[in-house]
């Protein structure tokens, strides 16, 4: 093998190895810091990270990769940490001597050890996702430092410039240090209403992915695979491993194991029935049962059980009136506990199938959606049988209100087959 | 938007259901609540069962159940959220209860805290 030869593939594995190691122990490395030295110094925090990436690619690149590359990574993050806070301290000294009340940060060892990690990344979910900041900063935030996503991804995900994603993430941080956000769980009193506000974030960086409109299926699965392991880890602690949480977990899996089936080669989005059920994943959906069971204990129902109970009869793929009668029900109880749109046209979609095409039309016309080109492709669908200049007016209605190119192709699929 | 109680007014809650009929009805309600909730007209509710039921009189007198001296019963409620009372009585003619003859659902406006009902 020439050398030549052997740097090319060095540098190959490492084009993979660095952003997977970035992805991955960036994060641990600002939450370890951030419990250490607290939420003013988050900015420090990432810096350092970044800087001990810096010093990886060019270190790495013409003395090869270490035995170790996570070891390694640590070992310089510690000492650019300690040298960062140590200088730091030096500094507050001196200051100290004028403003005798600040308090002092003695610079200890930098725990980047397994427990430690896992405690520090908890304890920032808490901090990131705390009400004081928007849930759409939140889902940011939590992709920057939890997930360590670069910043072109994020504005990616969320189909916008990367100038306004990092305006977003410094208001966050700013607003997080004034309030002087604490990196720790909650009280047990009210770990409870603050786990809320962390699921809903979870949920929706797990439906950011699941929905998007963005046409990257990695990125799309990378985020739902994060808002995955952050849930695993709140069911991992006995202090978050609540029921709903629980179901909250289950529900992911449910959905998640449709992934492969969900998209063809070209990136379009096929309909659950025409769906190639080998292609479920199983396993997923064990484990989605696994937690389902885990969260039918204690007495309270959350929109996450009704919303899972809704996925589990989805991973049957055969129709039964059983199936869909559950469904309906469960969607009744859903827009009682919930209302959102969504959750509307499904509900009357599950009725059709139960009690008729006609009651559904009727329900249809009741729930007001006239702005939502869903509404009107779910009357379309809803007629097609009976009246297609009816179902071909609806399809046109909803073309006219489609925003995506995804939607539009999918309503175009509808009309063909008139 | 106003608040609107519907109150389900029973003929004569003695009568026993078969379990078959009784799971028809509370379909039926499931699905007539189901529809209120799609529309987000949908503010809370319940069933009342009639076991346990008692009646406090006047000087602490306490007797069981509404039935007796009552012959009308209150099954449940539900309130809604509605612009106008016709349209709150629209949702309570689609209530399964009026399947029962003589049975009846009363329609009353909740009262806001704003001095000025």
């Amino acid at each position: 093998m020439s050398p030549l030869f052997l740097v090319a593939t060095l540098f190959m594995e490492q084009n993979e190895l660095i952003p997977h190691l970035f992805r991955t122990e960036y994060s641990k490395i600002i939450a370890v810091l951030c419990k250490q030295f607290g939420i003013h110094h988050i900015e420090i925090a990432e810096d350092i990270a970044a800087d001990t990436f810096l010093s990886a690619v060019e270190n790495w690149s013409y003395k090869g990769l270490p035995a170790n590359p996570t070891a390694w990574l640590y070992t310089v993050a510690k000492n650019k940490a300690k040298n960062y806070f140590a200088h730091f301290s030096v500094l507050n000294d001196k200051i100290k001597k004028e403003i005798s009340h600040t308090a002092e940060q003695p610079v200890t060892e930098i725990d980047l050890s397994n427990i430690n990690i896992t405690d520090s990344q908890l304890r920032m979910l808490f901090a990131v996702c705390h009400p004081c900041i928007s849930g759409e900063s939140q889902v940011c935030l939590a992709l920057r430092v939890l997930c360590g996503f670069g910043i072109d991804e994020i504005a990616n995900a969320f189909l916008t410039s990367s100038e306004t994603i990092n305006k977003r993430l410094s208001r966050a941080k700013e607003k997080l240090r004034n309030e002087n956000i604490p990196i720790e769980l909650p009280s047990a009193n009210e770990i409870n209403d603050r786990l809320e506000s962390v699921t809903t974030t979870l949920y929706l960086l797990f439906s950011e992915g699941y929905y998007s409109e963005n046409n990257n299926a990695v990125l799309r699965k990378d985020l739902c695979l994060e808002a995955m392991r952050l849930t695993y880890m709140l069911v991992e602690n006995p202090q978050t491993n609540q029921p709903f949480v629980n179901a909250l977990l289950s529900l992911m899996c449910f959905h998640a194991s449709r992934f492969e089936a969900r998209v063809n080669e070209n990136n379009e989005l096929i309909f659950y029935q025409d769906q190639d059920e080998t292609l479920w994943n199983r396993d997923l959906i064990s484990k989605g049962v696994y937690f389902f069971k885990q969260s039918s204990q204690g007495n309270s129902l959350s929109r996450f059980h009704l919303e899972a109970g809704i996925a589990f009869w989805h991973t049957i793929k055969t129709d039964s009136k059983e199936k869909w009668e559950n469904i309906l029900q469960l969607y009744n109880k859903l827009l009682q506990l919930k209302y959102s749109p969504v959750a509307a046209l499904n509900r009357t979609y599950a009725l059709s199938k139960v009690n008729g095409k006609d009651a559904a039309i009727a329900e249809a016309e009741k729930i007001n959606l006239a702005s939502s080109p869903y509404y009107y492709t779910l009357l379309g669908e809803l007629y097609k049988e009976s009246d297609s200049v009816k179902a071909k007016l609806n399809f046109l209605k909803a073309m006219a209100l489609a925003k995506t190119a995804a939607d539009l192709q999918i309503i175009q699929r509808q009309l063909d087959t008139l | 938007m106003d608040e609107f109680i519907l109150i389900f007014r029973h003929q004569d809650g003695t009568k026993i259901a078969s379990p078959e009929q009784m799971q028809i009805w509370m379909k039926q309600t499931m699905d007539w609540i189901g529809s209120i909730a799609a529309q987000n007209k949908f503010s809370s509710g319940t069933g009342l069962p009639f076991a346990d039921a008692k009646v406090v009189w006047h000087n602490s007198v306490v007797t069981n159940g509404p039935f007796g001296d009552i012959k009308e019963t209150i099954g449940g409620f539900v309130i809604v959220k509605a612009s106008s009372v016709d349209e709150a009585v629209e949702f309570a003619k689609g209530c399964p209860v009026l399947q029962g003859d003589g049975n009846s659902v009363e329609v009353r406006k909740i009262a806001k805290n704003d001095a000025v009902h």
